[in-house]
């Protein structure tokens, strides 16, 4: 008797709660750690950046006014449905990154949308402020989500990184546009999956596969992209001077890629947070 | 006498101590610019006040250099405590020339002498009181422990609150434990040198704050110098952008507070007098050279004409005149540039075909100035309606509902501040919580206080000046 | 309870006491703040020279010179009327004062000291200063002023049955008074210190407009805080409003604790910017002062001799 076939997956785009092919049609291979080809991920073309965008604004709304409980709470079920499906990221992160560090790598990724969760219904609390004015006025300050977050994820770190880049955007309360790894893509499209079954809505994460050096400067250059994570992108400055176009935020990164397992602190989430300070006169 | 002329009651120009020339402040000493002087003018007047000399490449790599010794020496490993004396004594010495610098500023700036003494002034005071409380509590600011200053800040501000803007830039800097070097507006140098003159009497060090008179190109001096940590800039959104450009990709770091084109929304059931008095002074206030100028009025067609005839009354008893008058309440425009502006898109208004009111009161002959103009039939779409104006030129839309209201307010890429006028609490909160702006003044408007953080969403820039929040754009975090 | 005059939108609010509930709870509020920020701006302009001195002479003119003390006597009341005809006997150009306000026992002896002056004679009414008493004694109160020759009277309003929510009481109290007028000029005097709000104010003055009253009044002089200045902005604010939609003129006047030239002259420049230069006259404006009037003929001389005068320079009555 044969050994059975496997059935394997077309990796697709995330884009508006949906698994689109790229419009472009265009697909690449994509190799494990060992250079074997594993399947084609979706190219993602400008177009398709600009369908992601369309559907992150739109989501925006939503995923910004719902409670902070609530966001939550959804981002803590997307740590559920990552554990439940452990072994498969295991599997996924080892093919792309090798090594032997595969568990601890998605332990620490499971555990980092844990640590976002939490923060949802705190951060405002943390950095908010009831301000001392000298006048008859009630004066305090709430940050709010700045918006649209085009994000160009670690090339190296296929999923921990990932995960390290886009929970701050989503805790905050903004959506997100993300560029995976363009080598290692595959964990991306799989947390994909996990994302659309974990009751985030539809178009608060978007998440294409492609190369960033081509996305990068469409979403550095969009007026409907409120702040950019350059982390994974080669030519910061180039990205950085598109992004000056239309005042975006855009994130101050280091170097290299950092140590994603170290524990993170809440930089990230202050970068995509703005103070709005609002006044109102005290009288009988 | 019929009626009630007010007589004059010009302030004294004397109390300005006005001198023929002004220089450069480098490392603690007035030295002279290398660069070409330039003559700063009284635009209520047009006469040359005084001549500055400013700052060339070699001067600007001077002071450069005095603030990162300062910083390196002296004022980056002085205690907090120690640091904090110093502003103190700053804040203390402005308020005891308060006078002469309030007499000053209206003399370079053109705005009424009242609110460069009611408003500038104290303003800038308590800015440097406050942020003197700071110096050595850095530890409880919320950044985790011991947070480290970024070094070397270059500073430029604009003309429309020359001392105020500088009182914002320089007090966070200095408490946090950087070093100066700072630029002022080309039309309004004076009230900064003798802010110069207090670091000395304050005792100072020298290199901590340097103060580098010019135009543009000293700004861009700045921005591009290689030893310079830190970019704070306010000013338009226009060069905001060339700014955050050139520091592009590189480890500068950059707060940016641009234009605005501020919504001030007046409900039905709105305080309505008051309401009025919001709008006036939303726009009116500094001859609207204000970046959060409540510069597009949106009224709930419920009440447009009560509120449109309110408002004409209201601004018909503006006075515009001599700015060191104390009954001024519109002085002048700050430069010619800025009048042919102003002019050049009421023009625009006009041949858009919204309706243009002016103020009859009466218009000196010589200086700069603009009589209060309120544009009423405004859609969305004319220029007068989305570009900032810079002016006291007020633009009046109307809507039906509050989510019309919300969207109109945020139908623009600006969002410093907007304004809501309603007696009913939850509405007040849900359409603060909807609008897309850095400050939202609810049944009030224009008010600024060095505890309360200021700064814009999307192109009216980024970083926050004033509160614990503003003390980031400072620190290494 | 209507007015003839009135536009229909204004003559339906008085309809009864649930219209005129509902129209004087659907005015616009006062922002607290707001409004006492714009009177404090507004009280630092700066009146100098001749604009001064005109700012001077017409708030003489305005003066509703009072005394309204239990000590009151003819004596008193005849050395007041001396006063108000010749303020400052050396200056014989100082204006005459608007009116001598008196309780009503003694309107009659003012009127007697002012006949043929043009000076006006002001009586309270409707007991005066609480106004606690029955109808039948508060119009007989009003009929002792005018039989006297009172050619004003100053009323009281019922602050009890307004804060209660009975306006229609006050409002037909009000009509009633008006009716025992017959020419006098009603003044209603609202007692803001006792409405506590803005809102209140504003409410009690379009009631008190709507009933009638030629002017409204802020305070009795018996209850802290008395006037203010942005009470007095609401109150000028509501009589540019009747102007406004009815077209006719009523007036203001601020009582007790305006004791300076410069406390007087803040008021006028309020007059002038809030309700608008046509309320800057007596017949439009009036300060219910006492003390005021000697503060006013001091500065009055140093405008004119160009130096200090003293108190002992000015009569004390």
């Amino acid at each position: 008797m044969s050994e059975r076939v496997t059935v394997a997956k077309t990796y697709k785009l995330y884009i508006g709660g949906a698994f689109p092919r790229s419009e472009s049609g265009r697909v690449y291979p994509v190799q494990d750690n060992k250079g074997k080809f594993v399947a084609n991920a979706a190219h993602a073309s400008r177009k398709d950046v600009r369908d992601a965008v369309s559907a992150a604004r739109k989501a925006f709304p939503g995923w910004s006014g719902a409670t902070a409980y609530n966001r939550g709470q959804v981002l803590y079920r997307v740590a559920e449905m990552l554990e439940g499906r452990r072994d498969q990221f295991v599997a996924e992160v080892t093919a792309a990154e090798g090594g032997r560090r595969g568990a601890s790598i998605v332990d620490a990724a499971i555990d980092r949308w844990v640590w976002y969760a939490g923060w949802t219904d705190k951060i405002a609390s943390v950095l908010g402020a009831a301000n001392p004015v000298a006048g008859p006025y009630f004066s305090f300050t709430v940050p709010e989500p700045t918006g649209v977050v085009g994000v160009l994820a670690p090339q190296q770190s296929s999923l921990l990184g990932l995960v390290s880049v886009l929970a701050p955007v989503l805790a905050t309360g903004c959506t997100a546009v993300v560029v995976s790894s363009e080598e290692r893509p595959l964990p991306a499209i799989t947390l994909s999956e996990v994302l659309a079954t974990s009751d985030l809505p539809a178009g608060v994460a978007n998440i294409l596969t492609g190369r960033a050096a081509e996305l990068g400067p469409w979403l550095a250059s969009h007026g409907d992209v409120n702040a950019l994570d350059p982390i994974g992108a080669e030519d910061r400055g180039a990205l950085a001077r598109e992004a000056a176009g239309t005042v975006k935020r855009v994130l101050a990164v280091p170097a290299e890629e950092p140590d994603w397992t170290a524990r993170p602190d809440i930089s990230r989430l202050r970068r995509y947070l703005e103070a709005k300070t609002v006044w109102h006169p005290m009288g009988d | 006498m019929a009626v009630f002329d007010y007589a004059p009651a010009p302030e004294s120009r004397d109390l300005a101590n006005l001198k023929p020339s002004y220089r450069p402040f480098i490392n603690g000493e007035f030295v002279d610019g290398s660069g070409e002087p330039l003559k700063t003018i009284n635009p209520a007047t047009e006469e040359v006040l005084a001549e500055v000399g400013t700052a060339s490449l070699s001067d600007v790599d001077t002071a450069v250099k005095a603030a990162r010794r300062a910083y390196e020496k002296v004022w980056g490993p002085m205690p907090g405590a120690e640091r904090a004396k110093y502003l103190f004594r700053i804040a203390r010495l402005i308020q005891e020339r308060s006078r002469e610098l309030a007499v000053l500023e209206s003399l370079d700036n053109g705005k009424p002498i009242k609110e460069s003494r009611d408003s500038d002034l104290p303003i800038a005071a308590a800015h440097f009181f406050y942020h003197a409380g700071w110096a050595d509590k850095l530890d409880y600011a919320g950044f985790g422990p011991d947070p480290k200053p970024l070094g070397v800040a270059g500073q430029i501000i604009p003309w429309n609150f020359p001392l105020l803007m500088l009182a914002w830039k320089i007090a966070p800097a200095l408490a946090t434990g950087n070093t100066v070097v700072l630029k002022p507006a080309e039309t309004t140098p004076l009230t900064a040198l003798v802010f110069a003159e207090i670091c000395q009497q304050a005792g100072l060090p020298p290199g901590v704050v340097n103060i580098l008179p010019g135009a543009g190109d000293v700004g861009q001096l700045l921005v591009r110098h290689l030893d310079i940590d830190k970019i704070a800039f306010t000013g338009s959104t226009e060069v905001g952008k060339l700014i955050q450009r050139e520091v592009a990709g590189t480890s500068k770091r950059l707060t940016l507070e641009l234009g605005g084109k501020a919504a001030n929304i007046v409900f039905d059931d709105a305080p309505l007098d008051q309401a009025v008095e919001g709008v006036v002074n939303g726009i009116f206030f500094n001859q609207g050279h204000v970046c959060c100028a409540g510069s597009r009025l949106l009224v709930q067609e419920s009440i447009v004409d009560e509120v449109m005839d309110k408002l004409r009354y209201r601004v018909s008893t503006m006075r515009i005149g001599d700015p060191l008058d104390k009954n001024t309440d519109i002085g002048a425009i700050n430069s010619a540039t800025q009048l042919t502006k102003i002019r050049e898109l009421v023009e625009a208004g006009e041949a858009e075909g919204a309706h243009r009111w002016t103020s009859s009161c009466p218009v000196p002959e010589r200086g700069f100035f603009f009589a209060p103009t309120v544009f009423s039939d405004v859609h969305q779409s004319m220029r007068i309606a989305r570009e900032e104006i810079f002016g006291p030129v007020l633009s009046v839309l109307t809507f039906r509902t509050p989510s019309e209201a919300v969207t109109k307010a945020n139908n623009t890429p600006y969002g410093l501040s907007a304004g809501i006028w309603s007696e009913k609490g939850s509405r007040i909160l849900s359409v603060a919580n909807k609008l897309r702006a850095g400050v939202v003044w609810a049944n009030t408007f224009n008010r600024f206080d060095p505890a309360a953080p200021f700064g814009g969403y999307q192109e009216s820039g980024f970083g926050r000046e004033g509160g614990r929040i503003g003390l980031e754009g400072y620190l290494s975090v | 309870m209507s007015t003839p005059t009135l536009p229909a939108s204004l003559d339906d609010a008085t309809r009864d006491d649930a219209s005129l509930r509902r129209f004087l709870h659907g005015l616009p509020g006062v922002d607290q703040v707001g409004v006492e920020a714009r009177a404090a701006s507004l009280a630092t302009r700066s009146i100098k020279k001749a604009a001064k001195l005109w700012a001077i002479n017409t708030a003489i003119s305005m003066v509703d010179l009072t005394t309204l003390e239990g000590a009151d006597t003819r004596g008193k009341v005849r050395a007041l009327a001396a006063k108000a005809k010749r303020p400052d006997p050396d200056h014989p150009d100082t204006p005459q004062v608007a009116a001598v306000c008196v309780y009503p026992d003694l309107a009659a002896t003012a009127v007697e000291n002012l006949k043929g002056t043009g000076i006006g004679v002001a009586s309270v009414a409707t007991a005066f200063p609480s106004g606690r008493s029955n109808r039948t004694a508060k119009l007989a109160d009003v009929a002792l002023a005018v039989e006297s020759g009172a050619s004003e009277v100053d009323m009281v309003i019922d602050r009890g049955a307004f804060l209660e929510g009975r306006y229609g009481q006050v409002f037909e109290e009000i009509q009633a008074v008006k009716a025992a007028c017959g020419d006098a000029h009603l003044k209603v005097i609202l007692e803001t210190g006792e409405l506590a709000t803005y809102d209140n104010v504003r409410r009690a003055s379009w009631l008190a407009l709507l009933a009638g009253g030629d002017f409204i009044k802020t305070s009795t002089g018996k209850v802290s805080p008395a006037a203010t200045l942005p009470v007095t902005h609401v109150m000028l604010q509501a009589v540019r409003d009747w102007f406004t939609s009815t077209g006719e003129l009523r007036g203001v006047k601020p009582a007790g604790g305006i004791r300076t030239t410069k406390d007087a002259i803040r008021y006028l420049v309020a007059v002038h910017e809030v309700a608008g230069e046509q309320w800057l006259t007596r017949k439009l404006f009036r300060f219910g002062a006492s003390s005021l009037l000697n503060d006013l003929i001091l500065q009055r001389r140093t405008q004119l001799d160009g130096h200090y005068s003293g108190p002992d320079y000015v009569t004390v009555d």
